[in-house]
């Protein structure tokens, strides 16, 4: 099952010409991993740490082609040391987040990492975006699709467990 | 024991210190290069590694060189070269290095593009922080290592008269590609490269892509 903007922000990624989808599975990316497996005519990249998402978008520049990196919150933790890569190099590099310990939240392993998300990634240096309803989606994407290859720098979209829906336990 | 009086290792960093492998590493990695041809992008891992590939082929523009970010260089690799499935590419990398990331193996065996090329320099130490021994040397074997991730082209080269094949291997690979080179320990003069990594990377897409 899907919701209209998660269809709408592939449509976006894949008219900006990213073409290198890579992801750790998660729940809240679904079907933006479903639908680039799907997809003959993009590279959709099954990571076994989130940080090898970073040195492959900036490998992907390095050769023409754009990446976006899909990961869950707790990934951006992976991800620290490897983002010396992207600012030492000036590498554009493009991040969709999708948010745990965040808004509803009920597992508290999640919190610590959640909680510190957009502290670390801003101590980084990555611009954050922060999505909560999904109205803002369309334009968010664009704005951050923009500023990471047009600008070079690198961009987070964090998109918000109002948004996704925290997940349930019972 | 190592022979110490005759260690040529002796006022190096290295000295006293030894690993299974006797190949030269410098020697081992310009043969494997120069069986590639001129056209090969090649992504250096950070230290040892990335001196001997400017060794071998200069400071020259196809190559990108890491400077730290150490585990991150297969990846590139393989962002490379999804990128340019017409050309080939070559990552460089040392055990230390790969030993940081090892998983990134399985994501290149999955992804398994055959142009991609991976070459572990393995000394059995950690030589940039002062040559303390690594997994390596104590039993862990990189190549078993990338057979198991799912890499279907893989070879250990011990000798000499081995580069020769593997060279031929990774260039006519139908899918990604290990080649483990079991060198001496020793360390090699340094040879200076700009630490400006955006310099690089705008230099390398001019000359491959015609553009910053």
């Amino acid at each position: 099952m899907s919701a209209d903007w998660q269809e709408e922000t592939y449509g976006l990624l894949r008219q900006a010409g990213i073409d290198q989808f890579a992801f750790v599975p998660d729940a809240g990316h679904d079907h933006l991993i479903k639908r680039s497996i799907a997809d003959p005519d993009v590279h959709a990249i099954a990571l076994t740490t989130e940080e090898e998402g970073v040195g492959l978008l900036a490998g992907a520049h390095l050769g023409g082609s754009r990446g976006v990196l899909l990961m869950q919150s707790s990934g951006v933790g992976n991800c620290i040391n490897l983002l010396s890569l992207i600012r030492a190099g000036r590498f554009p590099f493009l991040t969709l987040i999708s948010m745990r310990g965040d808004f509803g939240e009920g597992n508290p392993w999640q919190m610590p990492m959640g909680q510190s998300t957009q502290p670390v990634l801003e101590a980084c240096d990555v611009t954050c975006l922060r999505i909560d309803e999904p109205s803002e989606v369309p334009r968010t994407i664009d704005a951050a699709i923009t500023m990471a290859f047009n600008s070079e720098m690198p961009v987070a979209v964090l998109l918000g467990q109002k948004l996704l829906g925290a997940k349930k336990f019972s | 024991m190592p022979d110490l009086k005759n260690d040529p290792n002796k006022g190096t960093r290295a000295e006293g210190k030894t690993a299974s492998g006797h190949l030269d590493r410098r020697a081992a990695v310009k043969a494997l290069l120069d069986s590639q041809g001129d056209d090969v992008l090649i992504v250096a891992g950070l230290a040892g590694a990335k001196g001997d590939v400017l060794a071998a082929v200069g400071d020259d523009p196809r190559v990108f060189g890491f400077g730290g970010a150490m585990g991150a260089a297969t990846s590139m690799g393989l962002g490379l070269a999804l990128a340019q499935p017409d050309k080939r590419v070559l990552v460089v990398t040392g055990d230390g290095e790969l030993l940081m990331n090892v998983g990134t193996l399985a994501a290149v065996a999955v992804a398994n593009p055959s142009n991609l090329g991976i070459v572990c320099v393995d000394n059995e130490h950690y030589g940039e922080t002062g040559f303390q021994r690594s997994h390596t040397g104590l039993g862990t074997n990189l190549a078993t290592m990338a057979q198991g991730a799912g890499i279907g082209a893989v070879r250990t080269v011990t000798e000499e008269d081995e580069l020769a094949e593997a060279g031929e291997m990774l260039r006519q690979s139908n899918g990604s590609a290990f080649v483990l080179l079991k060198v001496a320990v020793d360390e090699p003069p340094k040879i200076r490269f700009s630490w400006d990594a955006a310099f690089h990377k705008n230099r390398f897409r001019q000359a491959l892509l015609g553009r910053p």
